[in-house]
């Protein structure tokens, strides 16, 4: 049994494709916690710079700065009464929002957290990554439909037709990513290429192979790794239902869209839904264009000294948020009544700035390096969808459907046939 | 819906339309309680998919009977009641109250006063369209306007509150000139506050004027011609934008607003993005009367000789004045006792509100929640 445990150490494959049920289950326990504590501090940080984007505090009241406020959330939406309309269609109203939660987690099966940190590496892994991502859309008609109410309907269709359009432009972005895979050669435009026309849909290898190309698919062939980017940084903003392509739960139209009917418990699974969704997509961005894993500059600052400077970020980091933390405390008012508080936030911080200290132990940080990197990666990206949120207004019904066909997926296609082409001559 | 189709008589809801596809026509109901009908007003919308082919507007859930409760008040105490209308202009309604008695009584505020009046009724202006803004934004999705106007909105209350204790409801104006004098620095913070605004309506002109989105919402939404503009009574910033130089304060001059020099700024198209860019040049048009109000308010009393019991000789009075959404009049009839026969409000929102279903019809279900924020309705307003 232990021999079993320890084997897999050794093995340098992820869990999945050494077919070791323990670590799978480990990796799956760990992932989906992650996962989950990822949503509860993008709410809050959600919240927060959105505040602070709109000259407004935020949350302030339970904790320090609020900090508690998600679990207080929490504690509140799983002691809500649970409503069903009467009129609802109950088992589908109520099987709708674990269809979304479960596409949502799915879709962590085959993300290359690192080259061994993933649970599984598929050989059509990015395909069941999209095709499990966009089944989450099931679950929005049938919500809307098991409501039995006229926005949720009226939500749910926009939704339907939104991500069923958007997803064609999408994958016209990744199939030229994909075709990127094949061309080797070094650098932007794969100069002296060797093309072996054998391409990759493996998470694992796409990542591996901008190593290998020493290039970040978002500058190979440029423009067109960049162009092919955006049109994919678009289509997920529509693909996950966020500001500014929020149109099937537009508050102001719909009131709440697919899930007005919604509350408690249900209505926190459609959020960790989206959420969920949110990260799954942007990982897919940072995998295919932004290199994974990779930290900044492998082959251009190589060596042993970089590595090690490197290597150090993950443990700054934290140590940079337990410095905020502190400088927390000596900000908070030096009223009594602020005791708990202070108290609260000190501990945080020197909880942070403990998990610093210990990603600074080599043996962790040479483990820990590759997650960093890609938690830092998609960490931009939700920075992105709270700033768009700030921003903009949201588009109507057919102006997107005009940006989808008429806009995106034109150009999508351009750049596929550019690719190709450059693939062929160089 | 058998309780909508009642009011939807005049929608010819008869045969629904045979196209390619049958399609059921839907009846929404938008309304009462909807984020974004600004209060209570519900909307019938009849819908063919997300195609507005009809609507009808419920209103009368905020209605308190204003116009009555005059008939059993006398002309003084009848005064803060007419904040309570448009709660987010006040300062205008009491201004146009307070002058149609003035007319009635055949007296007329002491210059001073009427400087003072102009103040507060432009920077009311100011706040109303502040607010106008913020919301009209939010129901278009952009957040994050609605708070950068309600902070700047701040201030302006903050001179009010000064000024007479109050920050909405002000009820700042009496009839004959102003209850109080202006306290002491209200020049000076009059002053910083024009200094400080300009920046802070370029900051909103910034988030959306060029915006790509918010143009797409808001070119060619709502379309209103002139002529259909005059056949229903709109007036105001809808009026202007549609083309039409219509403005009481040139037209027909009140208070002290011949003595300034401003202009009014029109539009081409008369769509919501027409009333956006009016009403903004608006605000800064508001602020170009104040500064030159400011400057030189002139000495003497803020009241008139007014009786100690008003007694208006037996007649009728319609008085009018530009509030910030459009024309707000008064038609007061006296008997010659000290209680109106009946006072009639014109309130600018409620006639306004007509043209919904005007401009929405054949557009879409997120056009008429632009329309709504575009017209800028009230609903303390509408329904009286």
């Amino acid at each position: 049994m232990l021999d079993y445990i320890q084997g897999y150490l050794s093995s340098n494959l992820t869990p999945g494709q050494a077919g070791n049920v323990f670590w799978v289950t480990v990796y799956i326990l760990i992932v989906f916690g992650g996962i989950s504590v990822a949503v509860i501090a993008m709410n809050w940080l959600e919240r927060k710079a959105l505040a602070h984007f709109q000259v407004r505090l935020g949350p302030m009241r339970v904790g320090p700065h609020g900090l508690l406020q998600p679990i207080a959330d929490a504690i509140k939406l799983l002691t809500k009464e649970d409503i069903i309309p009467s009129g609802a269609d109950t088992f589908v109203f109520w099987i709708a929002p674990l269809i979304i939660l479960c596409a949502a987690f799915t879709v962590y099966i085959v993300v290359p957290f690192g080259p061994t940190h993933a649970i599984t590496d598929l050989n059509i892994g990015i395909l069941f990554m999209l095709g499990v991502a966009s089944l989450s859309v099931l679950g929005i008609v049938m919500a809307g439909w098991a409501s039995n109410s006229h926005y949720p309907l009226i939500g749910a269709l926009r939704s339907s037709a939104q991500m069923v359009s958007y997803e064609v432009a999408m994958g016209m972005a990744v199939v030229s990513a994909i075709l990127m895979t094949s061309l080797h050669g070094l650098g932007m435009y794969g100069v002296a290429a060797k093309s072996t026309g054998t391409g990759t849909l493996s998470m694992i290898e796409i990542v591996k192979m901008q190593q290998e190309q020493q290039v970040w698919f978002l500058f190979k062939f440029f423009p067109l790794g960049l162009i092919a980017f955006a049109i994919f940084a678009i289509a997920m903003v529509a693909e996950t239902n966020r500001a500014p392509f929020d149109l099937p739960e537009a508050e102001s139209e719909l009131t709440a869209g697919f899930h007005t009917e919604y509350s408690g418990l249900r209505w926190s699974l459609f959020m960790l839904g989206e959420y969920a969704a949110m990260i799954a997509v942007s990982s897919i961005a940072v995998t295919l264009w932004l290199g994974g894993w990779m930290r900044p500059f492998p082959h251009w600052l190589a060596g042993e000294t970089w590595d090690l400077v490197f290597s150090l970020f993950p443990g700054l980091t934290f140590l940079g948020l337990a410095a905020i933390a502190f400088i927390g405390v000596a900000r908070m008012p030096k009223h009594p009544y602020f005791k708990i508080q202070t108290a609260g936030l000190g501990g945080f911080g020197a909880v942070l700035g403990l998990i610093g200290v210990v990603l600074f132990v080599p043996l962790v940080r040479d483990r820990i390096q590759d997650i960093y990197w890609f938690a830092a990666k998609v960490a931009v990206f939700m920075y992105l969808y709270i700033w768009y949120r700030a921003t903009w207004p949201r588009y109507r019904f057919d102006q997107l459907m005009k940006v989808g066909w008429k806009v995106l997926l034109p150009i999508a296609i351009g750049v596929l046939i550019l690719t190709a082409i450059l693939g062929v001559v160089l | 819906m058998t309780d909508a189709t009642k009011y939807l008589s005049h929608l010819e809801l008869g045969e629904p339309d045979q196209t390619f596809l049958d399609s059921n026509e839907l009846i929404i109901n938008m309304g009462p309680q909807h984020p974004a009908t600004h209060g209570v007003l519900r909307v019938i919308l009849k819908l063919d998919g997300e195609k507005v082919l009809g609507t009808e507007c419920v209103i009368g859930y905020l209605h308190r009977g204003v116009e009555k409760i005059a008939e059993h008040r006398t002309y003084t105490m009848f005064n803060p009641y007419v904040d309570r209308m448009d709660y987010v202009a006040a300062v205008s309604n009491g201004l146009g109250y307070c002058e149609a008695i003035e007319k009635l009584l055949n007296i007329e505020a002491p210059p001073r006063a009427n400087y003072i009046r102009v103040i507060l009724t432009e920077l009311n202006r100011l706040a109303s369209h502040m607010l106008w803004l913020g919301t009209h934004a939010l129901d278009i999705g952009a957040m994050t306007p609605l708070f950068y106007t309600f902070r700047d909105r701040e201030e302006i209350l903050k001179i009010f509150e000064k000024y007479c204790g109050a920050r909405l409801t002000t009820h700042a104006f009496r009839i004959g000139g102003c209850q109080y004098e202006t306290y002491e620095g209200f020049e000076r913070d009059v002053q910083n506050f024009l200094k400080f605004v300009p920046p802070k309506i370029d900051e909103y002109e910034e988030l959306l004027t060029t915006n790509r989105i918010w143009l797409e919402r808001t070119r060619g939404v709502g379309l209103i011609s002139a002529k259909d503009c005059i056949a229903l009574g709109v007036t105001g910033p809808v009026l202007r934008a549609s083309g039409v130089k219509w403005d009481i304060r040139k037209a027909k001059p009140y208070a002290s607003y011949s003595d300034f020099d401003f202009e009014i700024p029109t539009g081409q198209n008369g769509d919501t993005y027409d009333r956006y860019l009016v009403r903004m040049r608006e605000m800064r048009q508001s602020l170009r009367i104040i500064e030159q109000a400011v400057g030189k308010i002139p000495e003497g009393p803020i009241m008139a000789k007014v009786p100690k019991v008003l007694k208006p000789p037996v007649g009728e009075i319609y008085h009018s004045i530009e509030a910030p959404k459009g024309e707000l009049g008064y038609f007061v009839v006296s008997d010659g006792s000290t209680q109106p026969y009946r006072v009639r409000v014109r309130p600018p929102s409620f006639v306004n509100l007509q043209a919904l279903d005007l401009m929405v019809r054949g557009q879409l279900v997120a056009d008429v929640i632009a329309v709504i924020g575009t017209l800028d309705i009230v609903l303390g307003e509408v329904d009286r």
